[in-house]
C-alpha cells in the first residue's frame, strides 16, 4: 500500500513540477465545444484559400519579368513558366505521370513516394528519439557528460549534408553483418535521424533538468532512487518540453530524408521526384509543382503524428515549452 | 469516459499512422530486393555506379539486365543511380562500386587528385553537349560568345566550353558564365543567352516546350546550335572505369571485366536496333521520363555511340589525346583547369574492349556500320 502512496505522491509532484504556478482548471480548456473546433479548420482552410488567391493576384497584377531593382530581380516574373496557374497545378495533379501505359495518377504517385519518404524520415525519426534521449538521459546524469557532449552535439549540426551524404552512403555500401545487409534507403534514414536527433536531445535535457530543486527534495525525502526519480518526476516534467522537440525533430527528419534522397538518388521517394520532375519544367511546367505539395504534406502529416502523440500524453502538458 | 474514447482514438490513429509508416518501410525494402533472389550462387556480383538518375542515356545497361545478358556471362549486375552528390569516380576509387560511368575530363580530374582508375571501354565515340541559342540572336560559333552570357552546369560538365573557348583564344574572364539548372527555363526567360544542352536531353526539352507566342512547339528553326562535337573543345563523354589496382593484380575482375563488357556490348546493340524496347525498358527500369523524351534520349544516344568503326566501346587515340589537350587548355571563370599534366599510361588501355569484342565474334554487330537513327517526334512536356 505504501507503494502506490509513494507513486500518488510522486505524481502529484510532477504535475506540479510540471505545472508551474499551476495552469487553469483542467477541464476548462479541454472541453472545447464544436464551434470553436469547426472555426480552427475554416480559418485553416481559408489561409489556404488565401495563399492561392495572392499568387494568382500577384501573376495577374504584376509584371510578367517581374520586378527588378537595378540588375537585382526582387520579385519573381510571373510566366506561366514561372508560376503556373493554380488550377493548372491542380488540374495537373489529376493526370497521369506519363503517357506511357500503365502510369499512375500524378497525385498518385505523388502518395506512395511521401508514404516511402515518410517511412524513411520515421525510421530515421524514431532511431534520433533513441540517440537524442538516451544522450540527454546521459548528459543528465553527469555534469561532467553534458560539459563534454553539448559542445560535439552542437558542432555536428554543422556539417554541411552535401558532405556527409556520400560518405554515409559509402560506410553503408560496405556494411554487411551475416544476413543483414545495408540498403540505400537505411543510409538516408540515417540523415535524417542525424538532424532528428539535435532538437530531441537538446530540449530532452531541458525537460529532464526542468523539476525545481524543491520537487526533486521531495523525491529525495521520499528515499525515491534515481530511476524511481526518473520515471515519476523528470519524464512527466519533460513533457512540455519534449513534445515540441519531438515535433521538431520530425520535421527535421523530413527535411533530411527529402535531402538525402536527392543527395543520393534513391528510388521511390518525394526527393527523386523532386528533381526528375525539376528537369520537366520547361516543358511540363505544372509538374514540377506536384513533388513540392507533396513535401508540404508530408511535413504537415510529420508533425500532425507528433500532436496526436500529444493527445495521448496531455495529462503532463499543461504548459508547452518551446524547445 | 468522453476524455479516454478519445484518448483511445488518438493512440488508435497514432498505432494507424506508425503502421502505414511501417508498411512504407517494408515495401521500399521488397523493391530493393528484387533481383537478388534470382541470381543463383555461381553468379559474380558486380556494382555499376551511373552518373546519373536512370535514362535513356544508360538504355545499354538497363536491356543488358532486363534482356538477362549479363547472366548469361555469369554476373549479377546491380545499376546504382546517382544522385545530386554521388560522384560516381570517387564511389568507384573508395571501392564501393565495381565499375562507374563517367565523363572523361572528370575523371582525368580524379585521377591527379590521386585516384586510381582506367577507362576500359569509351562507350560514347562522341560527344552530346550543344550550346543553343536562339535563332535571331547572333551568337553562331564559341567566338561570338565574348561579352555573353554563357550557361553551363559546372561540376565538371563545363569543360569542353572553356577548351574550346581556349582555341578560339577566349578566356573564361570574357564571358559572363551563369549556373544551369536542371531544365533550360533561364534560357526560355532570358536569363542566360547560350545554354548548355545534351543532345538527348536538354535540347529535347527545348523541343517540347510550347512556344508561348504561337502556342506551337518550339521546332529546330528557332534555334542556333553549335556542336563541341564540330569545335576542338570536344571530348570524350560516357566511358566505363574500372578500379587500376584491381585490373592490374586481380585476375578474376580482369575475367569479371571482359564478361562484364561482352554484355554491355550485347545491351548496346539491342538499344541500338529496338530504340523503342530499350526505351520501355528503361522507364521500367524508374525513368521518370515521358514515353516520347525516353526514345528521343535512347536514339540521340545511339548516334553518340553508333556506327563504332573500330568496334563499340574502343579508345580512339587521337579522340583520347584531343581530350587531354582540351583538359589541359581548359581554364575556369575562377582559374582553375581539370588537369595541369598529362594522365598517366594506366589511365585508358582498349585490352579488356578488343578482348569482348573478338570473344562475341560474328555473334554481335559491334561496330554497327549501317546503323541508321529512327526518326521520333517529340509531345509536349516529353509526354
Amino acid at each position: 500500500m505504501t507503494g502506490t502512496l509513494q507513486e500518488q505522491q510522486a505524481t502529484d509532484a510532477a504535475q506540479a513540477a510540471a505545472v508551474p504556478g499551476r495552469a487553469p482548471a483542467p477541464g476548462g480548456r479541454r472541453r472545447r465545444s464544436g464551434g470553436r473546433q469547426a472555426a480552427r479548420w475554416v480559418w485553416g482552410v481559408a489561409g489556404i484559400l488565401l495563399v492561392a488567391v495572392v499568387w494568382e493576384l500577384y501573376k495577374w497584377l504584376a509584371p510578367a519579368d517581374g520586378v527588378l531593382i537595378g540588375e537585382t530581380r526582387v520579385l519573381p516574373r510571373t510566366t506561366d513558366l514561372a508560376m503556373p496557374h493554380v488550377w493548372d497545378m491542380l488540374a495537373r495533379l489529376g493526370e497521369p505521370v506519363t503517357r506511357a501505359p500503365g502510369a499512375n495518377v500524378l497525385w498518385l504517385e505523388i502518395a506512395l513516394a511521401a508514404l516511402v519518404t515518410l517511412g524513411i524520415a520515421a525510421a530515421g525519426w524514431l532511431v534520433g528519439v533513441i540517440v537524442g534521449i538516451g544522450l540527454a538521459l546521459v548528459m543528465q546524469r553527469w555534469r561532467l557528460a553534458e560539459w563534454g557532449l553539448l559542445p560535439w552535439i552542437i558542432v555536428s549540426q554543422t556539417v554541411p549534408l552535401i558532405a556527409f551524404a556520400p560518405v554515409v552512403r559509402s560506410w553503408g555500401s560496405r556494411v554487411e553483418i551475416g544476413a543483414f545487409e545495408w540498403q540505400d534507403w537505411m543510409s538516408v534514414a540515417l540523415i535524417a535521424s542525424y538532424l532528428a536527433f539535435f532538437p530531441i536531445a537538446v530540449g530532452a535535457l531541458k525537460g529532464l533538468q526542468s523539476p525545481d530543486r524543491i520537487h526533486t527534495e521531495l523525491m529525495k525525502t521520499y528515499a525515491a532512487g534515481y530511476w524511481q526519480t526518473l520515471f515519476r518526476l523528470r519524464f512527466p516534467a519533460a513533457v512540455p518540453y519534449l513534445l515540441p522537440a519531438l515535433r521538431l525533430g520530425a520535421a527535421n527528419a523530413v527535411i533530411g530524408a527529402v535531402v538525402a534522397e536527392v543527395s543520393t538518388g534513391l528510388q521511390g521517394g518525394i526527393g527523386r521526384l523532386l528533381i526528375q520532375f525539376a528537369g520537366q519544367a520547361s516543358g511540363d511546367p505544372a509538374k514540377a509543382w506536384a513533388p513540392i505539395f507533396g513535401a508540404i504534406v508530408l511535413g504537415l502529416v510529420a508533425a500532425g503524428s507528433i500532436a496526436l502523440l500529444g493527445v495521448i500524453l496531455k495529462n503532463y502538458r499543461r504548459v508547452e515549452v518551446t524547445a | 469516459m468522453k476524455h479516454s474514447t478519445r484518448r483511445g482514438l488518438a493512440a488508435g490513429a497514432f498505432a494507424l499512422s506508425a503502421a502505414l509508416v511501417l508498411a512504407a518501410c517494408s515495401s521500399s525494402d521488397d523493391s530493393g530486393d528484387t533481383g537478388s533472389d534470382a541470381g543463383g550462387d555461381e553468379l559474380t556480383e558486380v556494382k555499376l555506379q551511373l552518373q546519373w538518375l536512370p535514362q535513356g542515356q544508360f538504355a545499354g545497361y538497363f536491356a543488358a539486365v532486363e534482356n538477362g545478358y549479363f547472366e548469361e556471362e555469369g554476373l549479377e549486375v546491380e545499376i546504382i543511380p546517382s544522385g545530386g552528390d554521388i560522384v560516381p569516380q570517387d564511389a568507384l576509387a573508395n571501392g564501393d562500386v565495381d565499375y562507374a560511368i563517367a565523363w572523361v575530363p572528370k575523371v582525368l580530374g580524379s585521377i591527379e587528385a590521386g585516384a586510381n582508375l582506367t577507362n576500359i571501354a569509351q562507350i560514347f565515340q562522341r560527344s552530346g553537349t550543344l550550346q543553343v541559342s536562339w535563332a535571331d540572336s547572333d551568337i553562331s560559333s564559341v567566338a561570338d560568345f565574348e561579352g555573353k552570357k554563357i550557361g553551363s552546369w559546372g561540376f565538371g560538365n563545363e569543360w569542353e566550353i572553356f577548351a574550346a573557348m581556349a582555341a578560339e583564344g577566349l578566356d573564361s574572364s570574357t564571358v559572363e558564365i551563369i549556373t544551369q539548372d536542371f531544365n533550360m527555363n533561364a534560357f526560355l526567360q532570358g536569363d542566360i543567352d547560350a545554354a548548355q544542352a545534351m543532345t538527348y536531353n536538354e535540347y529535347a526539352q527545348l523541343l517540347e516546350t510550347p512556344n508561348p507566342d504561337t502556342g506551337e512547339l518550339y521546332t529546330a528553326d528557332d534555334f542556333n546550335v553549335i556542336s563541341y562535337q564540330d569545335t576542338v573543345g570536344a571530348m570524350l563523354q560516357d566511358a566505363i572505369w574500372a578500379d587500376t589496382e584491381r585490373l592490374e593484380s586481380d585476375v578474376e575482375y580482369q575475367e569479371t571485366t571482359v564478361a562484364f563488357l561482352k554484355a554491355v556490348i550485347k545491351g548496346w546493340e539491342f538499344a541500338r536496333d529496338n530504340p523503342e524496347e530499350a526505351s520501355s525498358i528503361t522507364i521500367a527500369a524508374g525513368s521518370g521520363w515521358g514515353p516520347s523524351h525516353e526514345l528521343w534520349m535512347v536514339n540521340e544516344t545511339n548516334k553518340l555511340i553508333w556506327p563504332a568503326p573500330a568496334g563499340i566501346g574502343v579508345i580512339d587515340e587521337a579522340a583520347w589525346d584531343q581530350t587531354v589537350e582540351g583538359a589541359l587548355s581548359a581554364v575556369n571563370e575562377v582559374g582553375a583547369s581539370p588537369i595541369t599534366t598529362e594522365p598517366p599510361s594506366t589511365a585508358w588501355t582498349n585490352e579488356y574492349i578488343e578482348q569482348a569484342i573478338a570473344e562475341l565474334g560474328d555473334e554481335v554487330d559491334t561496330t554497327g556500320d549501317s546503323f541508321e537513327p529512327i526518326e521520333v517526334e517529340l509531345l509536349e512536356g516529353g509526354n
